[in-house]
């Protein structure tokens, strides 16, 4: 007996598919031409776009009818999801190929592999077609990580990121505390106890505890590597229970439940965004492109913040490097007008646009060195930006740690599996920031997984 | 399948007690029960009440501890809503609800003529064979919907998930329809039959009474299961055909504070439900109950 | 009640529905046989067609290794799918949180949604205006309902039930109130709660239909009787009201198994609320892993087919008139 409701997998072999593509041809009341179903439905002046609800493409979204559609004529259907939404929602219509997105975001975890299975299209003759692009002026560590294991582009930077330190100037000074300008992890632990105001009051500091492999693991990642932990040896062999990665995953729930935000098995970026606006917390480890959300207008805490380096312990630098890229689906049958549509939104055209009409703070930076160099930006982003910049070169995904990688990726290992697999185990880490169980358990329920995982790319 | 118990002996419909004389509620008594009610229904009602407030505040205001239910009133949260392109997936919703609701009548009053009035032999095997598809985990099919779509290109189609919302509501409009129509005097059929009445006379004049008030409460039970449903719209709709509760999800941003906006979107397409349903009371009851209560 | 099960054999012939063919006439038997069947059968067809072949596409599936995201390693491969849906404990705790979830939920809505039935059953002022504001939690699209007990009221920030200790704590001139952490602390607890605020006035909705039916010249009869309310109700309104808990507990428990939309959106399945629908979800979506999920359908499948044959056993019995006194 059955699972339900699949319906149509029998009318159509029973009563003919004829009658139900018939049916479907102009069904999306968009009047779509449905080619065939392997294209994006819609008409051919038209592509669909599923991407990340970040700040930056919110922005990207108001901007898109007046500019890009008003000059090219395409009209751009955004379908914009919470982070893990929209990597499920990408990662199953890449891999069937079912075309329903031309154009999505994702990042330089998935390019390798999805470059690999020609999920995605090469850019490379677009690029060498469009030199008013400058591709040469994209900063060389983020459109490297955005290349297939052939050296082709296969994506173009929206925003690029490393992480940093974020922390209140103001309050650290109230309180007489200097924050050193490459902290240790060990300090930065201190820092937080002798600015935590218990609670209710001002916490120390706030840290991803969301379960999710982009949430709680990316920043812990950075701490496990540079503890001298690592996800894999060389050889594909799992060492989540090995010392080092238990030990920087305990100082990180200990740090979280001692001096962390409220709630934190439930803060992603999001909360602490909201955490460190709202004055509910002192410092803050994550993404540098934060740092434009904290600078902006209506910022309650805008000038009142400082910046410092990821925090490290035995390696030279800790911060990750990660960016959102638009990429084509390989079954396309709009590539051109994909193409237009990235071209535009990655362009420093773009960045000007984003910096006139709604703020310098606001433009999607950390991807193109011509940003860095522009009065504007760097007037508006004075506080941060050379931070940011230092923080992208200094970062390199294929020897983050203290040992040899199989795979490159410094808050990721970038094999198919890992996303399932740590989301999991993150689960139990989560779980572990709450207090129903210790970080041992969730480690050792997680090790079998990783090994899994790894057995699986051997 | 295997589950048919005997089937047999759930011939009769469950009346209960509705042949005999309906009871006036219970007097009086004690004032203190009422505020007892009252209470118990504010407390109910208040975060829905809430929710109504808070669509109505800013952003700040509506993320201060303790809540400030005395800020101004803005209009902000239906604006950024309205702003955000809702009305493509309000517009898929109302469709696939409508047209999936009338769909099911289409299929569901025939079958349940023919399980009440005229029924067919081993009618009761039937009738539970459509109940034990209720019992189905829906994720379970999922995975070969998608595959089943994508293969033969309707993915992201309302006609696609206006068939599959069909098959979803088809056996509880079933069941909710037989028990409707196991009322109809059959004597007075027959004896009409007998007087040489046409068959339109005759479902008009004995049928219509009795089935009328049934189609109304499978209607609105449909058209509200329809209309809320997410896990199938989440995965086989992208742009085009999406609907609203997936709208929804998609609508806590990251960018600050929210919790307005929300508020705004929830009560937005949570309202064609909410008139119907109030519109409806009786209905409702009768609708979830699978006829059973009436 | 006893469960009842007669054979058909044992119908009465004033069963009108149950049909009686005439004797000895065998061929115009089968064709109005087959006449009422006309019917039926467009629902029939559509319905099996909807509900049990893609169902065998699952069953073909849960035997292949069938990894979206390795499209090189495609194949069969046996029992796997299976060993790893019986050894992996995610899935086993899974199971206990369906169940926990669906029990407690099914539960404490009966059981608040009778009291509050008994209530509504009362005269007072304003009866329809409290039943109406009774029935909203019903009416709230369950996504929103999600949404809203997450952000507006779970929030430990500035959340609704968090701004009440607030209030209430400032009364007593307190400045230190709790402020437990929901959603941290009472991960399922959490998503219990908004459950059970949506499915009481399901509840309600039913054992007020049920009382209402409740033949008021029994009651009266009692009374003169000198039967006191604790003994009517004991004794009158329960045995009456049973048929209704039954039934609305049987109603609540085949969609709250089903739970998706609330898990999904309070808590995305962490800290131990991932119940079966969220993680074959999980699988098929997130570890991309088709074949796996499909093996978790078929398993899930198989356990409902146990359940449902004791739970139709109910069923049948709940709608037979006569069994239930």
């Amino acid at each position: 007996m059955a699972a339900r409701r699949r319906v149509l997998a029998s009318i159509a072999a029973a009563a003919g598919v004829a009658v139900l593509a018939s049916g479907c041809a102009g069904a999306g009341g968009g009047g779509g031409s449905g080619s065939g179903g392997s294209a994006g439905s819609g008409d051919a002046d038209s592509i669909n776009v599923v991407m990340v609800n970040n700040p930056q493409m919110v922005d990207l979204q108001k901007l898109t009818a007046d500019n890009f559609t008003k000059e090219t004529g395409i009209t751009v259907n955004y379908k914009v999801l919470p982070e893990n939404d929209a990597r499920d929602t990408i990662q199953t219509d890449f891999s069937q190929q079912s075309g329903q997105y031309d154009v999505a975001t994702i990042s330089n975890y998935e390019v390798p592999f999805f470059s690999a299975n020609k999920w995605i299209a090469n850019l490379d003759e677009n690029i060498a077609a469009d030199s008013a692009y400058d591709q040469d002026d994209v900063l060389k560590p983020i459109a490297d990580g955005l290349k297939g294991a052939d050296g082709s582009q296969y994506a173009e930077p929206f925003y690029g990121e490393s992480s940093f330190l974020m922390y209140r100037k103001d309050v650290f000074d109230a309180k007489g505390l200097t924050m050193p300008a490459n902290p240790t992890w060990d300090q930065v632990a201190e820092l937080a106890a002798q600015v935590d105001e218990g609670q209710g009051g001002m916490r120390g500091i706030c840290l991803r505890g969301q379960a999710g492999w982009g949430q709680v693991f990316a920043p812990l990642t950075t701490v496990v590597n540079t503890f001298g932990g690592t996800w894999f040896d060389a050889d594909f062999n799992a060492q989540l229970t090995a010392a080092p990665f238990e030990e920087a995953t305990k100082f990180y729930v200990d740090l979280v439940q001692q001096h962390g935000e409220p709630d934190a098995a439930n803060a992603g970026f999001t909360e602490c965004l909201n955490a460190m606006t709202q004055g509910g917390v002192a410092m803050w480890y994550d993404a540098t492109s934060a740092a434009g959300s904290l600078e902006a207008d209506d910022s309650p805490v805008k000038g009142k913040m400082g910046y410092a380096a990821a925090p490290v312990k035995e390696t030279a630098s800790s911060g990750w490097l990660y960016s959102w890229a638009f990429a084509t689906q390989e079954s396309s049958q709009k590539k051109d007008a994909a193409w237009k549509f990235i071209s535009w939104a990655t362009s420093k055209e773009y960045e000007e646009l984003v910096g006139e009409q709604i703020g310098w703070s606001n433009v999607p930076a950390g991807k193109r060195s011509s940003t860095y160099q522009n009065a504007d930006y760097q007037q508006s982003a004075q506080a941060f930006y050379q931070a940011t910049e230092a923080a992208i070169n200094a970062a390199d995904p294929n020897n983050p740690g203290v040992q040899p990688r199989p795979a490159p990726g410094i808050q990721f290992v970038a094999i198919p599996e890992f996303a399932g697999m740590a989301t999991q185990v993150s689960q139990g880490v989560s779980a572990a920031i709450a207090g129903q169980q210790t970080v041992e358990q969730a480690l050792e329920a997680g090790q079998p997984l990783a090994q899994a995982a790894g057995d699986a790319n051997k | 399948m295997t589950t048919h118990t005997n089937p047999a002996v759930a011939a009769t419909s469950f009346k209960g007690g509705r042949a005999k004389k309906r009871r006036t509620p219970e007097q009086g008594g004690h004032p203190a029960w009422g505020i007892a009610a009252w209470a118990v229904g504010l407390l109910f009602a208040a975060p829905v009440l809430f929710m109504l407030l808070t669509s109505f505040h800013s952003e700040t205001d509506a993320a201060t501890n303790p809540p400030s239910v005395l800020a101004p009133l803005t209009l902000d949260g239906y604006r950024s809503f309205f702003a955000g392109q809702p009305w493509p997936p309000l517009i898929n919703s109302l469709t696939a609800s409508v047209v999936s609701t009338l769909l099911v009548l289409v299929l569901a009053v025939p079958a349940a003529y023919a399980l009440s009035i005229k029924p067919v032999e081993k009618w009761t095997d039937v009738l539970f064979f459509f109940l034990s598809t209720k019992f189905l985990p829906i994720v379970a099919g999922l995975l070969p919907l998608y595959l089943f779509a994508n293969s033969i290109g309707v993915l992201d189609n309302i006609t696609f998930l206006i068939l599959l919302y069909t098959s979803m509501n088809l056996p509880i409009a079933v069941w909710m329809m037989r028990s409707f129509l196991a009322e109809v005097p059959v004597e007075m059929m027959e004896a009409a039959q007998l007087d040489g009445a046409g068959l339109i006379t005759m479902l008009r004049s004995v049928v219509a009474p009795v089935a009328l008030p049934g189609i109304a409460a499978t209607s609105l039970i449909c058209f509200i299961f329809s209309w809320n449903e997410l896990l199938l719209a989440r995965t086989l709709t992208s742009t085009v055909a999406s609907t609203s509760p997936v709208f929804l999800t998609s609508f806590a941003t990251s960018q600050g504070l929210f919790l307005a906006q929300v508020c705004a979107a929830a009560v937005v397409i949570s309202l064609p439900v909410l008139a119907a349903g109030f519109a409806a009371q009786d209905k409702l009851v009768q609708g979830l109950s699978l006829g059973a209560v009436k | 009640m006893t469960t009842a099960t007669p054979a058909a054999s044992e119908l009465t012939p004033e069963q009108r529905t149950t049909y009686q063919a005439p004797q000895g006439q065998a061929a115009r038997d089968k064709r109005e046989a087959r006449r009422r069947r006309i019917p039926l059968l467009p629902a029939l067809v559509f319905t099996i067609a909807a509900t049990q072949l893609p169902f065998l596409a699952t069953i073909v599936i849960s035997f292949m290794d069938y990894r979206a995201l390795r499209p090189d390693q495609r194949g069969f491969t046996g029992f796997d799918n299976y060993v790893q849906v019986f050894t992996n404990p995610a899935i086993r705790s899974a199971v206990l949180t369906t169940i926990l979830l669906t029990a407690t939920v099914v539960i404490v809505s009966l059981v608040l949604g009778t009291a509050i039935a008994l209530l509504l059953d009362r005269k007072f002022f304003g009866r329809g205006a409290v039943r109406t504001m009774m029935i909203a939690p019903f009416l709230v699209v369950p996504v929103a309902a999600a949404l809203l007990w997450k952000h507006g009221i779970l929030n430990s920030g500035y959340g609704l039930l968090n701004g009440v200790l607030t209030w209430v704590w400032g009364i007593f001139g307190s400045d230190s109130p709790p402020q437990p952490q929901w959603l941290s602390d009472y991960p399922l607890i959490s998503i219990e709660l908004s459950l059970i605020w949506q499915w009481t006035p399901f509840m309600m909705l039913i054992l007020l239909a049920g009382l209402q039916s409740k033949p008021g010249d029994v009651v009266e009869a009692a009374r003169m009787d000198g039967a006191g309310s604790w003994q009517i109700f004991r004794y009158i309104t329960f045995p009456h009201l049973r048929r209704y808990l039954e039934l609305g507990g049987l109603l609540g428990s085949i969609y709250i198994v089903q739970a998706f939309d609330s898990v999904f959106i309070i808590t995305a399945g962490a800290l131990g609320t991932a119940n079966l629908p969220y993680t074959i979800y999980a699988t098929f979506f997130q570890q991309q892993n088709y074949g796996l999920a499909s093996a978790q359908g078929v398993v899930v499948v198989i356990g409902t087919i146990i359940i449902a044959t004791f739970a139709l056993r109910t069923v049948s019995s709940l709608f037979d008139e006569e069994t239930g006194r």
